[in-house]
């Protein structure tokens, strides 16, 4: 998930002495102020994915096809969202394209005046249809990339796609499609950051997302073969500074670092319920694409009688860590209360067992001390061996020789 | 697919960087993936732009409306200082100025016939 995507909210109007004349709308307002629609609303059209990384987002009990949304359902959800004042959809899933009707989606989403965004594995995808999409007015497209060389590439997705990508994102240009790159890192792709960088250049990318792993979901299962050492992470913030240097007017390089290695927390999602809201492929709405792995919330659906604006504004998950009133110390008294608003309500719950604690990557958290030593110790001498994603609870990786 | 050829990666040089220079002579437009809009719900101009909405200025957005294409910057200058009744060289340096700024940040490429 993008840092800039969560980060979408409103309003702020001084152009702040850019010559360009443009603010981001954003960060700009008190939390006394009422919680306006999200600018931007992620959507997980379906769970269902040819790929089977490791650290899918995902929560491990995936949505079965038959309950997803139904065409007419997800083309509702876009007029109401339109009407409600969002202004950019982001399609994702699962892999988006395994549905069917996604141009029809992209299609509709644009006569209700939305702008659409594609974040794909790309494996699924053929010329036409990417053409098809781009002619119903998708306005840019986010093709994740597991490394740079095609066999690690193909073996952290438990999938040989990796060439197929590189072709679409060729035809992505050609159809002057926008395109970003996502790179998601962890300990057994790191090495190869500056390549993928490179590739990104290679593949005339406007951006290049830089994500380390964030740990929920399959992502925590895998924990152990995904967490990269504090040598690796140092390094990879260095070639990524002098990457914006040098590739500065070529290339925007968006960079997200682990939590677990972190001093102060993530202001996750903008602050629980602030800026951001995702719908499920089964139409629940949730304040994180990861908030299902709070066990003890329940999650309103689209499907319900409410409409989506009373969701946001008035169901208990969503008011639940909204602002600052639930927090409890040390995040109460903290200066930074409503600057990170206490972190990741997920990370909360997955690392202390109640989602209403500290986040442990915070330094004042009881627990950060243990978690950085987690960290350190699965980085050492964790098994390389990834827990592949899959709807039967996911397979282990064979035992090719990865940890000798 | 389980059976596709693996093809080495494209190292060759960008077919096209999109950051265009801008002159007089320049006729911008907004690049694919960037549309300005009016948002009713917040009651004011926006730019959507790949995983960002900005909010332009009050001049910006009549700089950007002008950006079709068609019109030379030289042309935009014309009628901004008809209208502002402002001295034609000003506006020529201070449109160039804010046009370049978005051209770096990707939103505005050179139409097609316009010249370099």
């Amino acid at each position: 998930m993008s840092p800039t995507l969560t980060d979408a909210s409103p309003i702020r109007t001084d152009a702040g002495g850019r010559a360009d004349g443009l603010d981001v709308l954003e960060r700009g307002r008190s939390i006394a102020e009422t919680y306006g629609i999200p600018l931007a609303v992620l959507l997980e059209v379906t769970h269902r994915c040819p790929l089977q990384c490791g650290y899918c987002s995902n929560p491990i009990e995936m949505e079965r096809a038959g309950n997803e949304l139904t065409t007419a359902e997800w083309k509702n959800v876009l007029t109401e969202l339109a009407e409600i004042g969002v202004l950019q959809v982001h399609f994702s899933g699962g892999e988006p394209t395994v549905r069917k009707d996604l141009a029809e989606l992209v299609r509709h989403a644009t006569s209700v005046g939305l702008y659409s965004n594609l974040i794909t594995s790309a494996v699924l995808l053929n010329r036409d249809k990417l053409a098809e999409l781009a002619d119903a007015g998708l306005a840019h497209i986010q093709i994740s990339f597991q490394a740079n060389d095609a066999e690690l590439a193909n073996r952290i997705a438990g999938f040989k796609g990796h060439a197929k990508k590189l072709e679409v994102a060729k035809w992505a240009r050609e159809l002057d499609l926008p395109l970003t790159v996502n790179a998601v890192m962890h300990r057994q792709n790191l090495e190869q950051l500056p390549q993928m960088i490179d590739m990104a250049v290679a593949l005339d990318a406007d951006r290049i997302e830089v994500a380390n792993v964030q740990y929920y979901g399959w992502a925590l299962k895998n924990r152990a073969a995904l967490m990269p050492t504090i040598d690796q992470i140092d390094e990879a913030t260095r070639i990524v500074d002098d990457a914006r240097d040098r590739l500065k007017g070529i290339l925007d390089i968006d960079y997200v670092v682990p939590d677990y290695y972190a001093v102060r927390p993530k202001k996750c999602m903008g602050g629980w319920g602030r800026q951001f809201f995702n719908i499920t492929p089964a139409g629940r709405v949730l304040p994180c694409h990861a908030a299902e792995t709070i066990t003890d919330l329940d999650f309103e659906s689209v499907r319900s009688n409410h409409s989506i604006a009373w969701i946001w504004k008035n169901s208990e998950a969503f008011n639940k860590y909204r602002g600052t009133g639930w927090m409890p110390e040390p995040c109460q008294s903290c200066a930074f209360k409503e600057v990170d608003f206490g972190g990741c309500r997920c990370q909360a719950f997955a690392l202390t067992g109640s989602a209403g604690n500290t986040d442990p990557a915070c330094s004042l958290s009881p627990l950060h001390e243990a978690i950085f030593k987690t960290a350190e110790r699965e980085a050492a001498t964790g098994s390389n061996r990834y827990l592949y994603r899959n709807f039967s609870g996911g397979t282990l990786e064979p035992d090719a020789g990865y940890d000798s | 697919m389980d059976g596709e050829a693996e093809k080495p990666i494209a190292t060759s040089a960008p077919a096209s960087r999109r950051r265009m220079t801008v002159t007089e002579h320049s006729a911008p437009k907004l690049g694919r993936g960037v549309v300005l809009r009016f948002d009713e719900t917040r009651q004011r101009w926006v730019l959507l732009v790949p995983e960002r909405v900005l909010a332009p200025d009050d001049i910006a957005i009549e700089v950007l409306k002008l950006c079709d294409g068609q019109r030379s910057v030289g042309t935009m200058a014309d009628e901004l200082a008809a209208k502002y009744t402002a001295p034609r060289a000003d506006i020529v340096a201070d449109v160039i100025a804010m046009l370049q700024d978005l051209a770096e940040s990707g939103f505005l490429i050179e139409a097609k016939g316009g010249r370099p």
